[in-house]
């Protein structure tokens, strides 16, 4: 195993004590002991343990539900339907957005009315005293449906007179188009032209962690939801859906056993906060794997048709591409899903003539949703096969072809946007490609032959900047020197919370033992947003870096006298203040005594606002979305078995630019766990669900990557210190997971020399394209 | 639900415990409802992911298809005390230094299961280790910083004298 590092681009101009390094996360020792409460690790007294009932049915009318049996179980405190939730459907809401119009609009119902639309859908919850005595409930509930015709597929769902999904006419919920010059024109003038059309599967997160959590009323009258959860600002769509006021509800998040997006929506807590609020007892639950399979949206499955017109001399000259997104049965986070899909459509790739249609329809499958990557990784599967091709047929290496068409600073993106910050993507390019040449394929043997393929990726961090996002976060100097930090980030395993602890270690001159954080309270700590979108180190680690300089704005004000007036000279290391004109010091927890003394205020809250954009004001793109990009290359070696159709990967080189790390181990860690993760979306990962009845409810069925089918990962870190976060940091989790798919692809198109456009590459799907040879 | 509940002696890290359990309860739910032991986690139910490792009679066992019934009198190991054995120790500090650890749902089952391995052979190759954690799932890490904790481990125990698993202390 090996794991290589390079510095390229600006370097860091003083050096830094903390960031960049190899550090440990303060809370991996208390997971590694089996110490740290995940929130089905709490429980309480009285506690009610709450049962959720599931439609056995994708598509049924409920003629009427039957719940006076299931009540009269001893030790069943509550059986509630949805005529019993004071706003059992609510508009749901973007994390902290504000209005932005009806395509943005998505209804979220907590228990199914007078219909159920996808298989699985909650239809009753129970509280009792014990999960045997719900489970014995739930056999009792007595609902009649009387089912009904469904669509499946995007193609029966855009057919006329299709059974509308939400009860409308057309099932098309999202529509977006990015138009630029004129394709028709500019394919008569190419010289190559590759069409394909390419599916994705829908996929599951798969985190280890059920969906868990705990609600009760507090001795206010506040309800206080536990949860793992990605966004604690959930507090609001559940004080929505009770009819409370934003100020009673408290989501207090817990460390959470991995998101990769499917804890953004709400997962557990619309039912154990109904169900604490109807019986005024502290009610659990906890998801079993089938619940969570079934439960939680998906990766939206994508159908993706390009046409990609090149000239003879290697530069792209028009990009047409029609992309259709299956939203599942409800809207949740499609529209926005779409319109990164649509953004991204091209890749880093700079083309004259642009013609994207991207459009996005309901079916009566499980609702598709948030998953790493947001609709920039469905299109990537696209856009690098197409270049594979490309460069195929032109007869040109694949790093070689794709620079001559990258993007660079100062280009303008296909949707409207003047990208004016480094491009670094040719040099991760060239040293991912460089690495996995270090050593040659193995020529054929038997029944196996060996490819290797390239891809690369662009992929947004922060959220869409039309959303107007912010973070908060609060930082306060004890007496001692040490401080504490309050912030709202939910920590779901990539280190949001240690970049924190770093970050102000790195400014005050601090211990990573001197600084202590606590987050994702909604009422206790400022609030940071959602842990989505790759935001949280570029968000929360702005405010806190602002926070941070505050603080020691005041601290040099006050050290003047000790060390003369040349604050600017002044410098923050191992509890001292130091002046750098002298070397004159004086130990910070004597500052911050003084300080404390002269009334001083010794903490500070500092907010980071993004940079905004208006809202598109038409399904036409023509502006900016993001704040910036990271840019990534993955390469990989593949073994395919031609007489099972098995692709075996046996190495895999991930680079990125990453701007600047901040703590080496996480970045290294996400960037091999991003990769492996849609290794398995390339290779084995599918839902499926004959007739929207999902199969696929266990890992047995639902197949993840194992130790046994994870090659040798390489990681290239570039530091072009570049980014939007903080010190040049830019993103890392959802891009490192961006480009392995198509990689793989293009690494079988090598080996055996077919082209299969259609995931998981499973040995039926690639045995299949051999025989058709 | 009425299913009779028994008493049975049960000896879980060292301390025994009397509980009073029905005939069908899995030793998972016991450890964590009855007796607070949180380190294994609930992740399948099944026995697909081994998120509820632990060790019986210093067996790798998966504790969400055991019954309670069946291991009374025998020698339970939990996490909270492979973390206290010489091995774990060890196991525990490079899953750490090689950051391993990212959500940390998996990990106490994955360090029972790493740390089983070291027990029984000192110097495993990384196939040895990839088949021993075959039945561990972890979706952050890529299972890449894992395998090299576990060789680093079983670099830093060779040439050290024998450490007799402690089960129990």
């Amino acid at each position: 195993m090996s794991t290589k590092a390079e510095t390229l681009g600006t370097a860091p101009t003083e050096p830094r004590r903390i960031i960049g390094k190899r550090l440990e996360k303060k809370d991996a020792l208390a997971k590694a002991q089996g110490r740290l409460p995940y929130a089905a690790d709490f429980s309480a007294s009285d506690m009610l343990y709450a049962k959720v009932v599931r439609s056995p049915y994708a598509v049924a009318a409920i003629a009427e539900i039957n719940t006076e049996s299931a009540k009269t179980v001893p030790g069943v405190r509550a059986v509630l339907t949805a005529k019993d939730i004071p706003h059992n459907s609510i508009v749901s809401r973007f994390g902290q957005s504000t209005d932005l119009g009806r395509q943005f609009e998505g209804t979220y119902r907590v228990l199914a009315e007078d219909q159920v639309r996808y298989y699985g859908e909650p239809v009753v919850l129970i509280a009792a005293d014990s999960p045997e005595i719900a489970e014995k409930a739930a056999e009792l509930i007595d609902v009649e449906y009387e089912p009904m015709p469904g669509v499946f597929t995007v193609q029966d769902a855009m057919k006329q007179g299709a059974p509308g999904v939400g009860g409308e006419k057309s099932n098309v919920v999202s529509h977006f188009e990015v138009r630029r010059g004129n394709v028709e024109e500019a394919f008569a003038s190419a010289d190559v032209i590759v069409e394909n059309t390419y599916t994705v599967p829908m996929a599951d997160h798969a985190y280890l962690e059920p969906e868990s959590g705990m609600a009760w009323m507090d001795e206010n009258g506040v309800l206080v939801i536990r949860v793992a959860t990605q966004v604690i600002e959930h507090c609001y769509d559940i004080a929505d859906i009770l009819a409370l006021s934003h100020s009673q509800v408290r989501v207090a998040g817990t460390w959470v056993g991995g998101g990769f997006g499917g804890k953004e929506d709400m997962t557990v807590e619309p039912y154990i906060a109904v169900l604490a609020w109807a019986t005024k007892r502290p009610v659990k639950l906890t998801f079993t794997r089938q619940d969570s399979l079934i439960g939680h949206g998906k990766r939206h499955p994508f159908t993706m048709t390009y046409k990609t017109g090149v000239k003879r001399t290697g530069e792209l000259v028009a990009v047409k591409a029609e992309l259709i997104a299956d939203a599942g049965a409800y809207v949740t986070l499609t529209p926005w899903v779409l319109l990164y899909a649509t953004a991204n459509a091209c890749g880093p790739y700079e083309v004259p003539h642009v013609e994207i249609s991207a459009t996005a329809v309901l079916t009566n499958n499980c609702p598709s949703s948030a998953y790493r990557g947001f609709g920039a990784v469905q299109p990537n599967v696209a856009y690098e096969s197409q270049m594979d091709e490309l460069a195929r047929q032109l007869g040109m290496g694949p790093v070689e072809f794709r620079r001559k068409n990258l993007i660079q600073q100062g280009s303008q993106l296909p949707h409207g946007h003047h990208y004016d910050r480094p491009v670094l993507a040719d040099t991760v390019g060239s040293q991912v490609w460089e690495a996995i040449q270090a050593r040659p394929l193995p020529s054929p043997r038997g029944d196996l032959r060996f490819g290797r393929g390239i891809a690369y990726s662009m992929t947004s961090y922060g959220r869409l900047m039309f959303l107007r996002d912010t973070s908060r976060c609060w930082i306060r100097l004890e007496r001692d020197g040490t401080a504490v930090v309050r912030c709202g980030v939910p920590d779901i395993g990539g280190g949001q919370v240690s970049s924190l602890r770093f970050i102000v270690c790195e400014e005050l001159g601090l211990g990573v033992d001197q600084v202590e954080v606590y987050n994702a309270d909604s009422v206790l700590t400022p609030l940071a947003g959602t842990t989505t979108a790759t935001r949280q180190l570029y968000m929360s680690g702005n405010a806190t870096l602002a926070a941070a300089h505050e603080l020691k704005r005041r601290l040099s004000e006050k050290a003047k006298s000790h060390l003369g007036p040349d604050i600017d000279r002044f410098a923050f290391e191992d509890g001292y203040i130091i002046s750098q004109t002298d070397n004159r010091r004086v130990a910070l927890s004597e500052i911050i005594n003084e300080c404390y003394h002269d009334g001083v205020e010794m903490y500070y809250e500092a907010q980071f606002n993004a940079p905004v954009v208006d809202i598109p004001t038409s399904a036409e793109l023509n502006t900016p979305l993001f704040a910036d990009y990271t840019f990534g290359a993955q390469a990989v070696d593949v073994a395919v078995d031609t007489k099972t159709g098995k692709v075996d990967v046996m190495r895999v080189v991930n680079g990125l630019d990453v701007g600047t790390v901040i703590n080496r181990l996480n970045c290294e860690g996400q960037m091999e766990g991003g990769t492996v993760q849609n290794l398995g979306y390339a290779l084995t990962e599918e839902v499926t669900a004959p007739d929207g009845i999902m199969t696929s409810t266990t890992f047995g069925e639902y197949l993840i990557p194992t130790t046994l089918d994870v090659p040798d990962i390489e990681t290239i870190v570039i530091e072009s210190g570049t980014g939007v976060g903080p010190y040049g940091a830019k993103g890392v989790g959802e891009p490192s997971c961006n480009g392995i798919a198509p990689a793989i692809l293009n690494a079988i198109q090598d080996a055996v020399g077919i082209r299969v456009t259609s995931l998981p590459a499973s040995p039926e799907r690639v045995l299949s394209a051999l025989q058709a040879l | 639900m009425t299913e009779k509940e028994t008493p049975i002696t049960l000896i879980v890290n060292g301390r025994t415990h009397r509980v009073f359990v029905s005939p069908s309860a899995l030793l998972l739910n016991v450890l964590r409802d009855q007796l607070n032991v949180m380190g294994p986690k609930y992740g399948c139910g099944i026995g697909e992911c081994g998120a509820c490792s632990v060790l019986i009679d210093g067996e790798l066992s998966l504790s969400c298809l055991t019954l309670a019934v069946s291991v009374m009198g025998h020698v339970i190991t939990t996490v909270e005390a492979v973390v206290e054995d010489p091995v774990g120790k060890i196991v525990a500090d490079k899953f750490l230094s090689h950051a391993a650890v990212q959500c940390g749902f998996c990990t106490p089952g994955m360090l029972v299961a790493a740390t089983s391995l070291l027990q029984s052979e000192r110097s495993p190759s990384e196939e040895d280790i990839r088949q021993h954690l075959r039945g561990n799932l972890c979706r952050c890490t890529g299972y890449a910083a894992l395998v090299r904790s576990v060789q680093d481990a079983a670099e830093s125990l060779d040439g050290e004298p024998d450490h007799e698993m402690r089960a129990g202390n």
